[in-house]
């Protein structure tokens, strides 16, 4: 025995008396560092891959539902028989809405400008339709009392040279400087907005609309909608159809290609673990073979390599899965601007994906060995 | 002797060639379907984004302010100017006339409804339905069945020809109407074909043809306003400039972009005293989403690509290091490295050839059967892609090999054969 074995034996003699079957589960991958690496690096793509496009997939609804909101309000409330809403109304709404989503109230008169044509005067609350209709292209927002936004449209006829200009409604005029106009290619083109406080106080109208854009799912729009019936009986709540029916079907779409690019790829993953591990697995025939020599038990070769492959599924799964988080995280920030929230639900079922593609790669090489006689295997034929 | 090695490997060694062969096929599958939907993905969703209603609307040069409030209109009908129902067939005849989805003229009237023997003011809508429109020798049909989807109607859409007539929700169940009944409209006796549902302004109101509707304006030819439904390109910085301060090339460049601003140039042209502007709230907001979505497609193509090209590197290795006796017996015999690698790359092309076209099929085959069961309508691949999928599936297969021969060659002959490696 030369000096360095009989050191190797000493201290393997006074080592921790560890199972033999953990040894061999260790030994098996370091002594074989590239393959075992190989065949783990192809578990983490795959599972971080799955993960990314689960992550994305539950999470895209939102993102998109999100976008779909910049086309401004999918629910509408008006005052039955073009009455006058109660006031409080919005307070109810903002209430029954709790923070999901944002509601704009609409005063709408016919005025008469100077010259005695006829123009259509809107009291608005100027902080809550910047926020409702984000595609409203306005070149400044009033800032100071008795300023008003003009339609482009309604720009020449009322104040051609930018100059203050007067409306009268029943006999009551109101004085306003023009702070800048609005551009939407629609009716706001031919109207004058004033603040809605202005409004009230020189019309003695209530707002008789408020425009509502609910966030979330079209169930979660349907709840608030049917919260606000109850709530307000004196206004009609209509959906904006148009709307809702267009976002339901390009979410649907979406969603759907989605799905099968989903599936497409992770079979790839895990077509591409089952080849790499298979091929591992075979490549130890004479592991395999020498331990049947030395008398092991067919349960204690199956439960051997199904733990070996067990173990890689689980490692795999757990690096696989932060790395898709950070992926999909990534794709989130890149193409919507807003990170993809991680889903922890994703993990077990990657988990599970994961240990089932391992174990299958094990054990289907293992059931086709163990009919071979280990004497042929250890000759290498 | 070369061609005899590769032959006789591919006929004796059937199992293993075809385990690698099918995950190429696989792989060139994927990546075929993917880029097939990617490249697709945008018009698609833009002709679902369609849905949503008119992104274009063209309306007199010189007519008053409009007085709508709730889409309602208060204007006198026969107040302001109107645009020629002769000249709405031209729309078709714009540069961009393939990219556009529908329109539909609306002449809207008021008009006195006889109820129970009172008179009741209605405001009565003039449209087409699902009109043909011919320009040149092409024909089209095109009117509010197309471009507004989400108009619901109970009992039977009008014909364009007939004076027939839709009435909304609320105004039939103010007046107890139902589809088959028949009202007096100012003087005339109309017949109900159908019941409209839209959840906007137009359930208040009776949809007639557009002829009719002149015919009760005493307009012949005249329309309020057409809303125009196109495909158009996410507005970007360039779209944004003023066509008229640009020269050349560069205004060609703009005009011939499908740009909203562009199309809309280009309606005004068509038709005479018009201005046409795009409907910002559905114009602006497509740009987004669409942007978004397909962004979202492309990176996840990419996801793809990556994934069947490791798929394939995989296969390859593993087939490749399962033969290194014979590697051995190679090289005992006298092959040199360079020979034995020949013969492995020569292999792995014909493989990459091979599955690289059975998958190129395949995901053909695929990327058709996603485009009809989600988007109802055709992705078709144009064969052009072949070469290029060809060649990726070789350059990859050769990536995925390369580490493998390299490992290959460099052992020693004598622990190959013995199969301590």
């Amino acid at each position: 025995m030369s000096h360095q074995a009989r050191d190797l034996a000493a201290t393997r003699a006074h080592a921790p008396h560890t199972s033999m079957f953990l040894r061999m589960l260790v030994r098996a991958a370091v002594l074989r560092r590239g393959r075992a690496a190989s065949a783990l690096f192809a578990m983490v793509v795959a599972a971080a891959v799955a993960t990314a496009m689960l992550n994305l997939y539950v999470d895209v609804q939102a993102k998109l539902q999100r976008e779909f909101r910049n086309y401004g309000a999918n629910i509408i409330l008006v005052g039955k028989d073009g009455a006058s809403l109660p006031a409080g109304t919005l307070a109810q709404v903002d209430s029954a809405l709790a923070g999901r989503g944002i509601a704009a109230p609409f005063g709408l008169i016919v005025a008469r400008t100077s010259d005695g044509q006829p123009i259509v005067v809107a009291g608005v609350d100027f902080d809550r339709v910047k926020q409702l209709d984000r595609w409203w292209s306005v070149s400044a927002w009033p800032a100071a009392a008795n300023q008003a936004l003009v339609g482009v449209r309604a720009l020449p006829l009322v104040s051609p040279k930018n100059q203050p200009f007067d409306l009268t409604f029943q006999g009551r005029a109101l004085h306003v400087t023009p702070a800048g106009t609005v551009q939407t290619g629609a009716a706001e083109d031919s109207r004058i907005y004033v603040s809605l406080a202005e409004f009230v106080s020189w019309t003695g109208v209530q707002p008789s609309t408020v425009e509502v854009a609910a966030s979330g799912s079209s169930a979660e729009v349907v709840a608030v909608m049917n919260q606000l019936t109850q709530a307000i009986p004196a206004a009609d709540v209509r959906p904006v159809r148009q709307i809702m029916e267009g976002e339901a079907r390009v979410l649907g779409k979406t969603r759907a290609t989605l799905l099968a690019a989903a599936a497409l790829i992770i079979l790839t993953a895990a077509l591409c673990v089952l080849s790499t591990l298979m091929g591992w697995v075979f490549d130890r025939r004479r592991d395999f073979a020498i331990m049947k020599a030395l008398g092991a038990s067919e349960r204690l070769l199956n439960g051997f390599f199904a733990a070996e492959a067990a173990a890689l599924g689980a490692t795999g799964a757990m690096i696989g899965f932060l790395v898709g988080i950070g992926i999909a995280a990534w794709i989130g920030r890149a193409n919507f601007h807003a990170p993809v929230v991680p889903r922890l639900g994703v993990l077990p079922i990657v988990l599970a994906g994961s240990m089932a593609v391992t174990l299958i790669s094990a054990i289907l090489p293992i059931s086709l060995l163990r009919r071979v006689q280990p004497a042929v295997i250890l000759r290498g034929e | 002797m070369f061609v005899r090695l590769v032959y006789e490997s591919f006929r004796r060694q059937k199992r293993r060639k075809i385990l690698a062969g099918a995950a190429i096929t696989l792989g060139v599958t994927v990546a075929t379907a993917m880029i097939a939907v990617a490249t697709d993905i945008g018009d698609k969703i833009n002709r679902e984004l369609r849905t949503i209603g008119a992104n274009l609307v063209v309306t007199p040069q010189e007519d008053s302010l409009d007085l709508e409030i709730g889409g309602v209109n208060l204007k006198p009908p026969t107040d302001g100017a109107f645009l020629s129902e002769a000249d709405l067939p031209k729309i078709k005849g714009i540069f961009w006339h393939n990219n556009i989805v529908g329109f539909a003229p609306v002449l809207p009237v008021s008009a006195v409804i006889q109820h129970e023997g009172k008179p009741q003011d209605v405001t009565l809508t003039g449209t087409y339905f699902s009109k043909k429109v011919s320009y040149g020798n092409e024909d089209f049909v095109t009117g509010a069945k197309t471009l507004y989807p989400w108009w619901k109607v109970s009992g039977e859409w009008p014909d364009d020809n007939s004076r027939d007539v839709l009435i909304g929700e609320r105004l039939a169940n103010k007046l107890k109407e139902k589809p088959g009944d028949t009202i007096t409209v100012s003087g005339r006796q109309l017949h109900i074909d159908g019941i409209l549902s839209t959840g906007g302004a137009e359930d208040a109101e009776v949809i007639a043809p557009l002829s009719l509707a002149q015919e009760i304006l005493g307009k012949p030819g005249a329309v309020r306003r057409v809303y125009v439904s196109a495909l158009t390109k996410p507005e970007d910085a360039f779209a944004r400039r003023d066509p008229k301060s640009l020269s050349g090339a560069i205004y060609d460049r703009w005009y011939c972009t499908p740009y909203p601003q562009a199309i809309a140039l280009q309606l005004t042209e068509a038709m005479s005293h018009s201005h046409a502007e795009q409907i910002r709230q559905v114009a602006q907001n497509e740009g987004a989403v669409l942007t978004r979505i397909e962004g979202l497609i492309f990176l996840i193509t990419l996801a793809a690509l990556f994934a069947s090209g490791l798929a394939v590197s995989a296969a390859m290795a593993t087939a490749i290091f399962e033969r290194r006796a014979e590697v051995g017996l190679m090289k005992a015999l006298g092959a040199g490295k360079f020979a034995v690698a020949s013969v492995f790359f020569a292999e792995a092309a014909l493989m990459a050839l091979i599955g690289g076209a059975v998958g190129f099929g395949i995901g053909s085959a695929l990327a058709h059967q996603i485009g009809h069961s989600i988007f109802n309508s055709q992705i078709s691949i144009s064969p052009v892609l072949l070469p290029v999928i060809l060649a990726i599936a070789v350059i990859v297969t050769f990536a995925g090999s390369a580490m493998a021969i390299r490992r290959a060659v460099s052992l020693d002959p004598v622990f190959a054969l013995r199969g301590e490696l």
